[in-house]
């Protein structure tokens, strides 16, 4: 392949010795991580509900009327919500075109910008995350962290895979920036934060 | 070839239109202030990410490698295209040998800057742009006018129009959220029906062998969870070492672009779907030369957020396609001259040199002094009219020699109030075209100063 010698010939013509600098320690810090999540959440157009545990998750999830108008949904977090299709029997992602509601679970849940992991490894589906109208996930309270700098430290630690960061529903602005939620994946994205906070995670 | 200026007064005709683009981007530079001011350590943040880019770049062969043998390893293919034509033969290789003829395809300035929609439109492959703002300039047939807002120099009513005749909206109607209803559920079918999602990259990390891709529309995520094939393509200069230093760029894109805390999907990709491919396509097409460049170097460091364009006095004022390059504003005016200065020669004018691009830049590019040593290369290869060398050689002359600058100021002041407008503001008076001078003071500056403190 004469194209990728001729790229890394020409890209060490072009070498330069720079030292890796040492990142900023301390980033954000937040005395209360519940309230900056729910805040950050909020100001990207999402909801947080706090919960005691995952059968009050299920009690509020149960309350919310995205759930009670749903025909078609689909929850991969047990005991919270009911799937109204077995999942494992979808074998084609276009199968899922007209959910309505997924439930799903999140590693942890990021302070300062209202973002959560979801492993794509829990996912039989990528379109789970995207193709729903409306998005639930649930994340422990424990795995809140500060910032990306401590949420991509506890991601190192993860087997390498296939993941996304989502924070708040789905949105655009691109006619005269006018913010509009629901532009091609969920129209509302709300977080059931389980159970009590915990200590700052040591990293 | 029509030029900056040519273009910037298409633009500025509609006198109206330009002061609401005008106030659109400052909006946004306010917002992305205020992100800012809710990052601490902002200011070391943009610190380490221009030293991340600039150790990254000083080794990039390295990092390519190790990428590539990353990537390789999670199941993904990686193809090398050393010029647009190879990285459009590549993507149509991949479709074809597949058969697929429907592409959708989320934002990606590397496609633009290759000219791939058209390529694989005239090989009967229907490619369906799915961001909003790209979605709407594609139906107008025009390019982005913007690299984060595409449609920013149109108006709701614009689009409107648009997509009664498009997409069937009703006639008038011009509410964003109904028109942003309508495209999705346009843009919906489009994916169904898509054979493979083409997406770019926002960032990609050496020692994963992952790409990651930011949107806020999820259109990328769409486009690559409904069609088994994924094309992913990329400039080399999008690496990253590791997942701590992609923290840094993550924190400081989206706050840049558009004052968000983060995008609304940050997606990481390491290798295909169970039941499918990724294709990685990683593209020089004149990368390496600029970064050969020690001067012009560091513009490579872009992580095409925006900010500069949205600070950008003449930007705001000008309109991205009085650039005349798939990027626009203070760094396509660095980025341009690099592929072709002939061409893109009066774009380092476009500028007043006020360095608010450089102030606003995440990763700290140099860039009013990179637009400015441009226009000493320019200057160099005398690509510059006759008129204005001949012009700035009599000013370098009359400066030269203080009794010759005295006696000019002295006539300038003296002659201009009593000459015949005609004369004053002749097609040779540029500055005229558009206002008036400033009136002539009765006395130098230098018989001011005299007369205050005594001798000069």
């Amino acid at each position: 392949m004469a194209a990728r010698e001729n790229i890394l010939e020409a890209l060490r013509r072009a070498a330069r010795a720079v030292a890796l600098p040492d990142l900023p320690k301390g980033g954000a810090r937040f005395a209360d991580r519940r309230r900056q999540l729910g805040e950050a959440l909020a100001s990207v157009g999402g909801t947080c509900v706090p919960v005691a545990d995952r059968a009050a998750a299920d009690r509020a999830l149960a309350t919310l009327a995205i759930y009670r108008e749903a025909k078609k949904i689909v929850s991969l977090v047990p005991g919270v919500g009911a799937s109204s299709l077995e999942i494992g029997a979808v074998s084609d992602p276009h199968e899922l075109e007209g959910l309505d509601v997924a439930v799903l679970p999140g590693t942890l849940a990021v302070a300062e910008n209202g973002a959560v992991w979801i492993d794509g490894s829990v996912l039989p589906h990528r379109a789970l995350f995207v193709i729903p109208e409306h998005l639930v996930l649930v994340v422990d309270a424990a795995a809140i962290v500060d910032d990306m700098h401590e949420a991509y430290a506890r991601l190192a630690e993860l087997p390498v895979g296939y993941g996304v960061f989502i924070s708040g529903p789905s949105k655009t602005a691109d006619i005269e920036q006018a913010l509009v939620i629901g532009a091609q994946g969920a129209r509302s994205c709300t977080l059931l934060l389980v159970g009590p906070m915990g200590e700052r995670p040591a990293i | 070839m029509s030029g900056h200026p040519e273009a910037a007064a298409r633009f500025v005709a509609d006198d109206a239109k330009a002061h609401w683009h005008d106030q659109s981007l400052w909006w946004v530079r306010k917002k992305r202030d205020a992100a800012a001011a809710t990052v601490p350590d902002w200011e070391a943040l943009r610190s380490a990410a221009a030293r991340i880019k600039e150790h990254t770049l000083g080794r990039l062969a390295d990092y390519l490698e190790e990428f590539e043998k990353n990537a390789v390893r999670s199941g993904a293919k990686v193809w090398f295209a050393s010029d647009a034509a190879e990285h459009n033969a590549i993507v149509h290789r991949i479709l074809a040998e597949r058969g697929i003829t429907r592409l959708v395809k989320s934002k990606s300035m590397l496609t633009e800057e290759c000219h791939l929609n058209p390529y694989l439109e005239a090989r009967g492959i229907t490619v369906t742009d799915t961001d909003l703002g790209e979605r709407i300039v594609q139906l107008r047939h025009e390019p982005p006018s913007h690299i984060v807002l595409p449609a920013i120099h149109l108006k709701k009513e614009e689009i409107g129009e648009l997509f009664h005749g498009e997409l069937g909206t009703d006639k008038g109607a011009s509410d964003p959220k109904y028109l942003t209803e309508a495209a999705r559920q346009h843009l919906r079918r489009r994916f169904l029906e898509a054979g493979a999602g083409l997406t770019g990259v926002n960032f990609a990390v050496a020692a994963t062998g992952g790409i990651v891709v930011c949107t806020n529309e999820g259109n990328a995520d769409m486009g690559t969870a409904l069609p088994p094939v994924h094309i992913a393509c990329m400039g080399v200069e999008k690496l990253v070492p590791r997942l701590e230093e992609l923290a840094v760029f993550v924190r400081l894109l989206a706050r840049s672009a558009t004052g968000q805390p983060v995008t609304t999907y940050t997606t990481h990709f390491h290798g295909p779907r169970p039941d499918g491919e990724l294709h990685i396509v990683v593209v020089d097409n004149g990368r390496s030369a600029q970064l050969a460049n020690d001067t012009f170097r560091r513009s490579l460091s872009c992580i095409r957020c925006g900010a500069c364009m949205n600070t950008c006095p003449v930007f705001r004022r000008s309109g991205g396609y009085s650039y005349g390059f798939v990027v626009p504003g203070p760094i396509g005016s660095v980025l341009a001259p690099g592929r072709d200065v002939g061409a893109h020669r009066t774009l380092p004018f476009a500028s007043s040199l006020c360095g608010s691009c450089s102030d606003v830049c995440p990763v700290r590019i140099d860039l009013h002094h990179e637009i400015l040593a441009w226009r000493q290369e320019i200057v160099r290869r005398k690509l510059v009219p006759v008129w204005k060398r001949a012009a700035m050689r009599l000013l370098a002359f009359i400066l030269r020699f203080a009794f010759l600058y005295r006696l000019g100021a002295w006539l300038v002041r003296r002659m201009t109030p009593i000459l015949p407008r005609a004369i004053v503001y002749s097609r040779w008076n540029v500055w005229g075209r558009q206002r008036e001078l400033p009136p002539m003071p009765r006395r130098s500056f230098r018989a001011l100063y005299r007369s205050r403190h005594g001798r000069a």
